[in-house]
This record gives C-alpha cells, sequence and structure tokens, in this order.
C-alpha cells in the first residue's frame, strides 16, 4: 500500500509535522493490516496551515478546505456517507481561531469524525503571530510587546461541549501518537487529540516538551468526565498525555 | 382593453390583524378556496419584523384569467383590529366593504366606505375556539358577497380548513355569512360557481416551489442557516423531508452551511443551501472554494431591502451585481433568476442539474416577494432538464481534475476502490496537489472555464429570455426576477400594446438572444426593484444596450401594477 504521493515535503526540514505525518501513515498502515479499515473508506482533511500541507503528502482521499472551515466541511462528508472513516488535520490558528464555533458545535453533535489538532501555539505559516493558544506574553511580530491574551485549553473546551474522546500526544513520540490516532479513527463518534507540534521555526519548545511530558497512568478512569476536566486542567512541570475520556454516545450521523 | 373593462375581473381581498392572528394562514386558505373555484390568485403577505403585535396584511387578488401580480385596490377588507382597517382606507375601492371585529367599529364611521361590523370574538366565544379563528367569521360573510350559496360556502371551509377543525370553522363562516345575508348586502354579479376547479393547479409561493424543484431533481441534503426571506424553504423542507430521503440540516452558521454542502457533495450526495442575500455574503470564501474545487453545490438566495440588516421582512433586487459577482477569484457559474413560482421550480431543478452536469456552483436568486408570495401554479417536473454526470470507468489512476475536452473531469467520490479522490481549495494539479507551478495555474483556470463555455453552447435548451405581449412592437419593457407579476399585469391596462422582454438567465448571460430580442427596439424602458439598474448595467456590459427609461423602486416595496401602468403609459 503506498501512502505517499509525489509531493515534495515543504515543511522546514526537522518539522514534527512530519512526524505526526509518520505516525499517521503507520496508524492507517495497521488498521488496514488488521482488517479494521478498508483504505478507500478513508478521508484525511485538513485546514490550511503548516498542518494542512499532509493532504497533498497523502495517497488517501483528501480533502483541504478553507482556513477555518474543515470541521464543517468533514461534518458534511461523514453525514452525506457515513461509512467513510473522516480525519481532520487542524491547527490552533484554523479551529480555535477562524473556526472556533464549527470545533465547538461539532463536539457538541458529537459528529464521528477524528480531529487532529496540531498545537504549535503560533501561526506558523503567515511567520510566527500569536494563536488563542500561544502563552500570555508571546512575542510574534504582531505582537512585538508580548500577546495579551490567556492561552485557551482545547482539551478542557472540547470537553465541556461533550466530545466522546479526549486525548492528548506528542508529536516526536511517534508510537504513542500513532496508537492514540488508531484509537481516535477506530472510536465512533467525535473524538479530539491535541498533538503537541513544537515549531521549529518560530516556537521551538521541542527541548522542554523532549523531558517534560508523562502518561496517564494505565488505570486512569477514562469514562469519569470530571476526572478528566480535572486533569486536563492540572497545572504542573509535566504535560499530561493520553486518553483522558472516552464515552460512547448516539453520533450525528445517526441521529439526522 | 382599458382598465375600466379589466377591473370587472380582478377582485382584491384584504385581511389584516397584528401577527398572531394568523393572517397568512387565512389568506393562504381563501386563496385555496379560490382555486378550488377555479380562480387565478395572487397572494402576497407583509409583515414587520416581529413575532407579535405589528401589523400582518395578506392580499389576494383573483381573476378568471391568469393574474401575475396583487393589486392594491380592494373590494374587501377583513380586519381583526382598527388599526388594520385604518392603515388601508386610502386603498378601498369606492364600493368596497370592510368587514371588522364589533369591538372596532365606532373608530371607523368616518371611513368613507361600508363598514359592517361582525361580532368576531363573540362568535368565536360561542364556538369555545381560539381567537385565531376570528378571520373565519370574515370569510363566511365576505362569501356572501362573492355570490357562493351558503351550502358551498360551509363545503368548501369546511374543506380547507380541515387540519383546524373543518366542522367548526365552517360554523364560524355560516355566522358571518348570515350576519351579510340579513344585511342583505351587495353581490358580485359576475358569480363565482360553476366554474371547474384548477385540476392540477396548486397555490405555491417561489420558496416552495423551488424546495419542490430541489427535490425533483434529487436532491439529498438542504443546509441552511434560518434568515427571512429563505427560511420558508427550510421549514417547508424539514417538514416535507419527514420519511424521504432528503435530509434538512441547520447548522451553527452560514459559513459552516456552505462548507458542510461542499463536502457533501464531495462524498458524491446532492446538497443545496438557502438564505437571505446577507447570508450569501459570509458565504462568499466557500462559494469561492466551490469554484476552484469544482464542487457542485446550488445556493437558494433571496433578495431582502439591504444595505446589511436593512428592511428584514421587505422585498429588493438590490444584489444581482453582487450575486453574479460571488465570490473571490474568476471562475465560472451559473446564477437563473425566475419571476414566479414556476420558474422557480424549474430554476431549481435546472440549477442542480446543471450543477452536477458541469461540476459548478450554481445559484436560484429570487427575493422577498417571491418568496413569501403564492400564486396558482402547474408545476410540471417532466419540464425539468435531465443530465448526466460524467463518472469514472475506474480505469488507471484517478485524477479528481483530470484535463478533458470539456473541462468537465469524471467524477469519483471517496469510498471508490483504487482512487484517491483528492479536492482541494488550493491551486492544484489534475490529480489534486497544490501547486503554485504557472503554467498550470493558467491551464487549470482556462479547463474550469472551459467547462463555462460548454454550458453558453446550451442556452437554447432553456428559457434563457421570454417575451411575452406584442413581440413586433418597437417599444420593450425590460426586467428580470418578481417585478415580472406586476408588469405583466399591469401590461393589461396600458394605453397601447408594448414587447416585454424578461431576462431569467444571468451568468451565464444569453447575449445573442437579449441582443435579438432587442434589435427593432425603438424605446427601451428597464424596470427594476433597486436604486442602481443593475440589470441595465449588465444588459450594457453584455450588448452594449443603453435602455432609453428607467423605472426603479426602492423603498422596499413591490411594484403595483395599476401605479406601474401610469408611469409607463407615460413613457410610451
Amino acid at each position: 500500500m503506498e501512502l505517499s504521493t509525489k509531493a515534495k515535503i515543504t515543511w522546514c526540514p526537522g518539522c514534527p509535522n512530519a512526524t505526526i505525518l509518520v505516525a499517521y501513515r503507520n496508524a492507517i498502515t495497521e488498521l488496514v493490516n488488521e482488517g479494521k479499515l478498508n483504505v478507500e473508506n478513508l478521508v484525511s482533511a485538513a485546514g490550511i496551515g503548516c498542518h494542512g500541507k499532509i493532504t497533498d503528502y497523502l495517497n488517501t482521499n483528501t480533502f483541504e478546505a478553507l482556513h477555518g472551515r474543515v470541521v464543517s466541511s468533514a461534518t458534511g462528508i461523514k453525514m452525506a456517507n457515513p461509512n467513510l472513516n473522516v480525519v481532520t488535520f487542524t491547527g490552533d490558528g484554523d479551529s480555535l481561531s477562524e473556526g472556533f464555533t464549527h470545533l465547538l458545535h461539532a463536539a457538541e453533535r458529537n459528529v464521528g469524525i477524528s480531529v487532529f489538532l496540531h498545537n504549535n501555539e503560533t501561526f506558523a505559516l503567515t511567520t510566527g503571530q500569536a494563536t488563542f493558544l500561544s502563552p500570555k506574553g508571546f512575542k510574534g511580530p504582531s505582537t512585538p510587546a508580548g500577546s495579551v491574551d490567556e492561552p485557551m485549553n482545547p482539551l478542557h473546551i472540547m470537553l465541556a461541549m461533550g466530545a466522546t474522546f479526549v486525548a492528548r500526544t506528542y508529536a516526536l513520540n511517534i508510537p504513542g501518537t500513532k496508537n492514540i490516532m488508531k484509537a481516535a479513527m477506530q472510536h465512533k463518534g467525535f473524538a479530539f487529540v491535541e498533538i503537541i507540534q513544537p515549531c521549529i521555526t518560530y516556537f521551538d519548545t521541542r527541548e522542554h516538551y523532549n523531558s517534560s511530558t508523562e502518561w496517564l497512568p494505565e488505570d486512569f478512569p477514562r469514562t469519569d468526565l470530571s476526572a478528566a476536566i480535572n486533569k486536563v486542567r492540572e497545572i504542573k512541570e509535566k504535560t499530561t498525555l493520553g486518553i483522558f475520556y472516552q464515552v460512547q454516545k448516539p453520533t450525528f450521523e445517526e441521529k439526522i | 382593453m382599458t382598465t375600466q373593462e379589466h377591473s370587472q375581473t380582478v377582485r382584491t381581498i384584504g385581511i389584516g390583524g397584528a401577527a398572531g392572528d394568523g393572517i397568512r394562514e387565512a389568506g393562504l386558505r381563501l386563496t385555496e378556496l379560490f382555486n378550488r373555484l377555479g380562480y387565478q390568485s395572487f397572494l402576497s403577505f407583509s409583515y414587520p419584523s416581529i413575532i407579535r403585535g405589528g401589523h400582518n396584511f395578506s392580499r389576494l387578488s383573483i381573476s378568471k384569467e391568469k393574474i401575475y401580480s396583487d393589486h392594491s385596490e380592494m373590494d374587501i377588507l377583513i380586519a381583526v383590529n382598527a388599526e388594520s382597517a385604518r392603515l388601508h382606507l386610502g386603498e378601498m375601492k369606492p364600493d368596497g366593504i370592510i368587514f371588522i371585529e364589533q369591538a372596532y367599529a365606532e373608530e371607523l364611521k368616518d371611513a368613507g366606505v361600508r363598514v359592517i361590523p361582525i361580532p368576531m370574538a363573540d362568535f368565536v366565544k360561542e364556538a369555545n375556539v381560539r381567537p385565531i379563528a376570528r378571520t373565519t367569521t370574515g370569510l363566511g360573510a365576505f362569501a356572501f358577497t362573492a355570490g357562493l350559496s351558503l351550502e358551498k360556502t360551509k363545503e368548501l371551509i369546511s374543506s380547507i380548513f380541515q387540519d383546524y377543525g373543518g366542522d367548526i370553522n365552517a360554523t364560524l363562516a355560516e355566522k358571518g355569512y348570515l350576519l351579510a345575508e340579513k344585511l342583505n348586502l351587495p353581490k358580485w354579479q359576475e358569480g363565482t360557481e360553476g366554474s371547474p376547479a384548477n385540476e392540477k393547479a396548486i397555490i405555491t409561493d417561489a420558496n416552495k416551489a423551488i424546495g419542490k424543484g430541489l427535490l425533483a431533481a434529487g436532491l439529498d441534503f438542504y443546509i441552511s442557516y434560518p434568515m427571512t426571506p429563505a427560511s420558508s424553504l427550510l421549514t417547508f423542507l424539514a417538514k416535507e423531508a419527514v420519511g424521504e430521503k432528503l435530509k434538512t440540516i441547520q447548522p451553527e452558521d452560514e459559513i459552516s452551511a456552505i462548507n458542510m454542502a461542499i463536502g457533501v457533495t464531495y462524498a458524491g450526495k446532492k446538497a443545496a443551501v438557502g438564505t437571505a442575500t446577507g447570508g450569501f455574503a459570509l458565504m462568499q470564501e466557500a462559494f469561492s472554494f466551490a469554484g476552484i474545487s469544482e464542487s457542485p453545490i446550488v445556493a437558494v438566495v433571496s433578495q431582502r431591502q439591504g444595505p446589511a440588516t436593512g428592511v428584514p421582512t421587505n422585498t429588493s433586487q438590490s444584489d444581482l451585481q453582487f450575486v453574479i459577482h460571488s465570490g473571490h477569484g474568476e471562475f465560472p457559474r451559473i446564477v437563473i433568476a425566475p419571476g414566479d413560482s414556476e420558474e422557480a421550480f424549474l430554476a431549481a431543478g435546472n440549477a442542480l442539474n446543471l450543477a452536477w452536469k458541469y461540476q459548478m456552483p450554481a445559484i436560484i436568486l429570487v427575493d422577498k416577494q417571491l418568496s413569501e408570495s403564492s400564486q396558482t401554479s402547474v408545476l410540471d417536473s417532466s419540464k425539468i432538464i435531465q443530465n448526466e454526470v460524467k463518472k469514472w470507468n475506474n480505469e488507471g489512476e484517478y485524477h479528481r481534475y483530470q484535463f478533458t475536452e470539456d473541462g468537465v473531469s469524471p467524477f469519483a467520490a471517496p469510498g471508490t476502490k483504487n482512487a484517491a479522490v483528492k479536492l482541494t481549495s488550493y491551486e492544484h494539479d489534475e490529480f489534486g496537489i497544490a501547486t503554485e507551478n504557472t503554467e498550470l495555474v493558467k491551464k487549470m483556470t482556462d479547463k474550469r472555464f472551459k467547462k463555462g463555455e460548454m454550458r453558453e453552447k446550451e442556452l437554447s435548451l432553456y428559457d434563457t429570455v421570454k417575451v411575452y405581449g406584442d413581440e413586433k412592437s418597437d417599444t420593450v419593457v425590460l426586467f428580470w426576477g418578481s417585478p415580472k407579476g406586476a408588469i405583466l399585469e399591469a401590461s393589461k391596462y396600458l394605453k397601447k400594446p408594448v414587447k416585454l422582454v424578461q431576462i431569467l438567465w444571468m451568468e451565464p448571460f444569453d447575449t445573442d438572444r437579449v441582443s435579438k430580442e432587442l434589435a427593432n427596439a425603438k424605446n427601451i424602458i428597464i424596470i427594476e426593484g433597486n436604486h442602481n439598474s443593475q440589470l441595465a448595467a449588465l444588459l450594457r456590459e453584455k450588448t452594449g444596450v443603453v435602455p432609453n427609461h428607467k423605472i426603479n423602486r426602492y423603498d422596499s416595496k413591490p411594484f403595483d401594477p395599476m401605479e406601474l401602468a401610469k408611469e409607463i403609459d407615460e413613457l410610451l
């Protein structure tokens, strides 16, 4: 199964977007080999931003949407053909600034799509401006004196909106990311995965994250919403990775 | 024919009350009653942008010959409050009659026309039904003056109000009828009974007709955020869709609606969105996305008076230039602007089929006056032109944007074996990978416009232009959209016959046919419901023709046929 295209990869050399791509291709390959996915039924959708280039590098069905609107288009694809496995790549600029409402409502509706958020905490493709996930005081070209916005917590928001699968992973941990992608793609309902993806050009956090992530303990109560909310709100030295929450609820495509 | 001769055959009935009084429903039921008596009807509805209170007004003109617009001069006014009567006193014919709730009759003693008090509220109380049924007592009194027998009146009222309690409404109508009989009110001389019923005709506004046209062409998804005057299409289809394959979706906003629709068509299902022009302004970027991604979405766009929130419940034709130029960048699209419910039905079916044939976005452009006025119509789905979708033959590597002779690439949806279907908002190569290669950029632009050229070759299959009246006249009245009704109605009363030319297809514009129809014209009068004469600008751009006279109405109300006849007469 050839999952690569002839397109030249134009991410910065060493960009963790490439490790996300590798983890995703591995996830597809394993799911196909395990008999859990027909590749013709897979749609890889993306928004606009550095993350969005991923569609060019995938020899699958792809849908490169408008900036901020990929979650709406992915909803349309899923409701038109519920047999499709719709994976939606997005960025912190793409879905937490421009298209925030669509993300909120897709979670609330429990649309059966997976949303993989490439969180690099900056608008990288437009040369490093602050997003709503950048830390307060972020000095980018549009905020030379430091941004005044508090960063949003996407996982907390997704849990509050009713997402039925909420997880976090780190782009440079390829096997860990692949496993979480596989779990999300097999989840029936709205699956949201925050992928911490250092921007090596405009906001290089590799050194920090390489030494300060930890996985949720195996026995974490994944069906307990309060536990999940408390966990994703924790402020501590090490960032927690893993699946915080997973429950089954009727999906949008079943309900309409 | 003179005005006098014609006014014998047109009767106009107004029904007025507050929002929440069921004024629209009463108008629709009365229109249905006359449909069953074999009449042609045109029903308009006006209301302010509030839910309770305010003045709601249904106005129905009927005739035994085709009627294209309601008239403002009324024979009968049924008013459930004093305001509804006062607002329209100046529009009563000298021998007109106002039926009014008894409690307000005193306030109208100096009305200058005959005012008949009816104890509507008391009748309703006696019958133990909700006050919304008050108008039925007025309908009964009116039925007497229209010359219907009591039996026929009860039979019809009972039947058309079947879902609201037929017998009770028949009883209420009888009370009004007997009161009118007791007063020995004058009856219409022409009589009403004995006409054959309109077998195939239905009473429909353009929004419902569009819904039916989209369904006839196999719509799978209607996705819409409510906005007057497009909302009734959403509610109609939501109701109509029960048990059908159609699904109606109301998402969080217009931007989501159109981006969802593009996703739906990518997955191989037929999708339409609908909104007012303000909502369509929000959809612009995605409309452009549909253009570059060759997504066959249909947008139903209904104009209301702008700019911005403007006058939300009033009509306008001020968005023609905006709509034909929708979306940034250059790409072909289809824009059809029907002028009545029958044309709206065909426009919808044809637009959906053409969108899929050419894999390009299509727009049906209407306005409040069309969207919410009901008229006697025959919707014939056999007149919708069927088109084949060019599908992939499953051979070789699939290229979503394959170069072909006619510019149309074979379609495949995700889920197709051995095909990677790649859709993108970026400029792209045949496979669907983003490109900045200047040669490819030009070639892909040419590919899309090749579809536009193919589409233009087919124009003769469609009613892109329609001609009415005296085709030999060197005076031409030129128009588009909803004013068609008032103009055709006005033409019955003009001092001399003229040629009437309606343009329906705005994009592509049928330059040959329009030029041909205007070739011998010495006096062109263009009539539009806008300030800037936007069709005149398009006409000049496409044909070089400049009209001699312009009539514009931009106070947010539709044209009135009799006023228009006078205005046109002055220019003849």
